[in-house]
């Protein structure tokens, strides 16, 4: 037998005959995740149903030395749970118990295959809520998060999946089960967890997550705010930054992206608009009150031209239906886009985006920028019709040229998508040499044998020079039926 | 490295003879660099030479973890003491590992923006502070050093110099190894210089302090406001100097903290309200320089308060309520089978909350004689990360758990 048929033969002895999966049709359906220009067909699809299974496929992929990749719900946009043609395809998704929601504790305790919504959904009676909210929180899991790191709009005022994991249950690359952090904070020794969230996958899976549970604030309040210009809108979001307000949210969309997501969604956004903010504040009802005034009049100051405040659950709901479907809008408009995900310091914003546009003119190429303005992370959505010959070249030189902007303003390849298999080629230019080096020892200690999600974050020379993710249409998930555009 | 640098970090000027002990051994000599450039020197002479490491700052928490096996240098970082960054519409700032804490609070003020760390140790410098992991009242707001570190620079112990992290609040490009070097005693890097994300300085605040009539009653009063939509920057409880007080910090904008304030009020019969923090605030529950205690951090579930502060007794305790984190101190002249008995007391009972009782700082006599650090889940991983950057036990070998 070769190493993967004792393995698969392992996998049918572990698990019911579903969850062993080596039919090269059905195989092919986890040939990529969001970012579909990736296409792997993986060796061996296995779906675990409790995490001892999960360990005994690990242990078994180290002693017969099979690379695997685990997959959540297959949200990713960088290719970061793109299958192993030699490998397994660990999937999560029936790792889906929410054990544990501890109003006294604050603290649930999940499997990983549970989507982030869900979290919220089984702490909402009990007055809480789970704060990191990816624009995918219907359909993407918590393991997924915690390999990358997942942000969210509100990540602004709430932190990154990292500030909001206590815990988790993780088996290593040698499929030991061990236990990083815990209920209570501050751990002895090393902070493992710390590395093991955003490390994609590389180091190990995390089959149970300690999540932090946060009260529901007392007071919401949506803002839609137009601007004829985006230097207008960047100039009320530095006002309001400079005022030592911390909205929950400011999310900043451009005319292009608007004429997306109006297409898709029909959000009403205002007429002519340049820009609109999306603010959102929260908090004791006093506070968002002092807020609201001081943020209103920072807007009519910089020259906004209508301010809407949601009056309703469904005026929020609609706000951020447009914010939330940008991504998938820009499919309605264009045949081809690039999702791009870059990170300048937020002063720096009017002069990158002056650079974009410039980019975008001198190319022919046109982008729509959708983004967290109040952290300075750009979603720039590259446009381009691949039935027109070079078009996606032109469109990757512009996305990539986007990329050099963030970096000469002092910024990151990637503020929450990931590195994944598509920026690994990226990584040396944001890393030194020693840099990538260091990061490596970490790697080498959790997995010295490269087994986990192998070929992800750093580069190596299959990856250098591929072209960066494109895709076609809507979300794959969509496409599917398996998600709604939201 | 040029070879003037290599020259001046071999220096006599560079050079001293040890003045004090980490934690009851001397070093061989203390080294003085004063860049980064200079540390690495330093520490690929190290390696050459076979030396070892305990790198420092002001000093003041070098009696803390185990004492080292070896101790060849001790590795002055005082000097690496300047504020490099500070964009105010960017909310971050860049100092080097020697800038007392202080120093950067007070740099950053002047924009009215705020290091949310509070200063437990006064005199602590930032790497200090990042080494130890050290945080107050304000982590239940803003988190801890973890939370706030968005870039390193650190020298390895083969003397490569490498960054991690970077400039930007958001960025998830590679591993975060800023966070293993939080809270690692120096034995994994020499952290020169770092980054963190600023917060603004509310514009008003207010404390609400209640005495509780016992433990439960404490910890029914934490649960209220736990519960409460009133948002506060901290939640202490302070046990240390008699009965039980609840403490209960408010920031932001006056109208919203003058309402916030009467809900907490409300939900804390009999409490005042005042402008001033309350006597401890912000302090361990002992004297920091002086050698007459314990300090033990315990950690817990947030449920698992009453029974915390049942299990330090006539001890009693401060610390953060909100987040389940407090100190306790114990006088040292206790006899030893009682101070281990005490341990043993707090570790059943953290360990029953999730939990666990680490001895921060103790006479070095005493350290010897105690497992400061009890329990450590997942020891095993972290031998191999102490392995891969340090394989030959260069730095601080044994000031830290397990051994490493």
């Amino acid at each position: 037998m070769t190493p993967l048929q004792r393995l698969t033969a392992t996998a049918r002895a572990l698990l019911p005959e579903d969850g062993v999966i080596t039919d090269l049709a059905r195989l092919r359906t986890y040939e990529c995740d969001g970012l579909a220009h990736y296409r792997v067909t993986p060796a061996l699809v296995v779906i675990p149903e409790t995490a001892e299974q999960l360990a005994e496929i690990v242990r078994c992929c180290a002693e017969e030395q099979i690379p695997y990749v685990a997959r959540g719900s297959g949200t990713g946009l960088s290719g970061g749970s793109l299958p192993h043609a030699e490998g397994v395809l660990v999937v999560t998704s029936r790792l889906r118990a929410i054990k544990e929601v501890r109003r006294e504790d604050q603290r649930a305790v999940v499997e990983p295959g549970v989507i982030n919504l869900d979290v919220t959904r089984a702490a909402t009676p009990e007055g809480y809520y789970y704060a990191p909210d990816p624009s995918s929180q219907q359909i993407c899991s918590i393991g997924g998060n915690v390999a990358e790191n997942s942000g969210g709009a509100h990540c602004l005022k709430y932190g990154f999946t990292t500030n909001h994991v206590l815990g988790a249950e993780f088996v290593t690359a040698a499929g030991d089960r061990v236990r990083l952090g815990g209920d209570a904070p501050d751990s002895p020794g090393y902070d493992l967890l710390g590395a093991v969230v955003g490390s994609e996958g590389t180091l190990g899976i995390v089959t149970e997550v300690t999540v932090r549970l946060v009260r529901l604030p007392e007071k919401v309040v949506t803002l839609l705010v137009g601007f004829d210009s985006t230097d207008r809108a960047g100039a009320a979001v530095s006002a309001i930054i400079a005022a030592g307000i911390v909205p929950a949210a400011i999310e900043m969309m451009d005319a292009l992206a608007i004429e997306a997501a109006e297409a898709a969604v029909s959000c009403n956004y205002p007429d002519g608009a340049g820009a609109v903010l999306v603010i959102e504040l929260d908090g004791p009802a006093a506070e968002v009150d002092a807020e609201y005034a001081d943020v209103v009049r920072f807007c009519e100051e910089t020259g906004a031209f209508e301010i809407r405040t949601a009056k309703t659950p469904e005026e929020r709901f609609l706000i951020w239906k447009g914010r939330k479907s940008a991504f998938a809008a820009v499919g309605r408009i264009s045949p081809d886009y690039i999702v791009q995900d870059g990170v300048i310091p937020r002063t720096a914003l009017p002069e990158v985006l002056r650079a974009i546009t410039e980019l975008s003119e001198r190319s022919g190429v046109r982008v729509a920028n959708v983004f967290h303005a109040g952290d300075g992370n750009l979603h720039p959505l590259v446009l381009f019709d691949d039935a027109v010959p070079g078009a996606g070249d032109a469109a990757e030189e512009v996305s990539r040229g986007i990329l050099d902007l963030c970096l000469q303003h002092g910024g990151s390849i990637t503020g929450e998508h990931g590195v994944g298999a598509d920026k690994a080629g990226h990584m040396p230019k944001m890393h030194a040499a020693d840099d990538l080096d260091t990061m490596q020892l970490v790697r080498c200690a959790f997995d010295p044998d490269r087994i986990s999600n192998p070929g992800k974050i750093f580069p190596t020379p299959r990856l250098c020079g591929e072209r960066p993710g494109r895709r076609q249409g809507a979300h794959p998930l969509q496409q599917a039926g398996i998600a709604e555009v939201f | 490295m040029s070879d003037s640098l290599a020259g001046r970090a071999a220096s006599e000027a560079s050079v001293s003879r040890p003045t004090r002990s980490i934690s009851g051994v001397t070093p061989g000599r203390v080294e003085h660099p004063t860049s980064t450039a200079e540390v690495a020197e330093i520490m690929r002479a190290a390696a050459a030479a076979g030396e070892s490491v305990v790198p420092t700052g002001a000093g003041t928490k070098l009696d803390w973890g185990s004492p080292p096996a070896s101790a060849d240098i001790l590795l002055d970082l005082s000097a690496l003491d300047q504020v490099s960054e500070h964009a105010s519409g960017d909310l971050i700032a860049t100092a080097g590992a020697g800038t007392p804490l202080a120093q950067l609070k007070e740099h950053v003020a002047a924009a009215d923006q705020r290091l949310a760390l509070d200063e437990v140790v006064p005199g602590t410098t930032v790497g200090g502070a990042l080494a130890t992991n050290t945080s107050g009242p304000l982590r239940m707001l803003a988190g801890t050093m973890r939370d706030l570190l968005i870039g390193v620079t650190m020298v390895r112990a083969d003397g490569v110099v490498a960054k991690a992290g970077g400039k930007v609040v958001k960025n998830v490009a590679g591993y975060d190894v800023g966070k293993l070097l939080v809270g690692s005693y120096g034995t994994l890097a020499v952290v020169t210089e770092a980054t963190f994300r600023l917060h603004p300085v509310p514009q008003s605040r207010r404390w609400v302090s209640v005495a509780a009539r016992d433990s439960a009653h404490a910890a029914g009063l934490t649960q209220a406001v736990l519960h409460s939509q009133t948002v506060p920057s901290a939640l202490e409880v302070d046990a240390s100097a008699g009965g039980v007080r609840v403490d209960v910090l408010v920031e932001g904008r006056p109208e919203g903290v003058v309402g916030r304030a009467a809900v907490l009020s409300a939900l804390l019969p009999g409490a005042e309200t005042s402008a001033e923090p309350p006597a401890g605030w912000g302090r361990y529950p002992w004297n920091d320089t002086a050698d007459s205690h314990l300090g033990i951090k315990v950690t817990f579930r947030l449920s698992g308060l009453a029974d915390v502060l049942e299990a330090a007794g006539e001890l009693g305790l401060r610390g953060s309520a909100g987040v389940g984190v407090a100190y306790v101190a114990v006088p040292a002249e206790r006899e030893i089978t009682e101070i281990r008995a005490i341990l043993a007391r707090l570790r059943e009972t953290t360990g029953r909350h999730g939990g666990s009782a680490v001895v921060l700082d103790a006479p070095p006599a005493l350290e010897q004689q105690l497992d400061l650090w009890g329990p450590v889940p997942a020891l095993g991983l972290m031998r191999r990360v102490k392995h891969e950057f340090d394989p030959d036990h260069r730095l601080s070998p044994g000031r830290f758990v397990g051994g490493i």
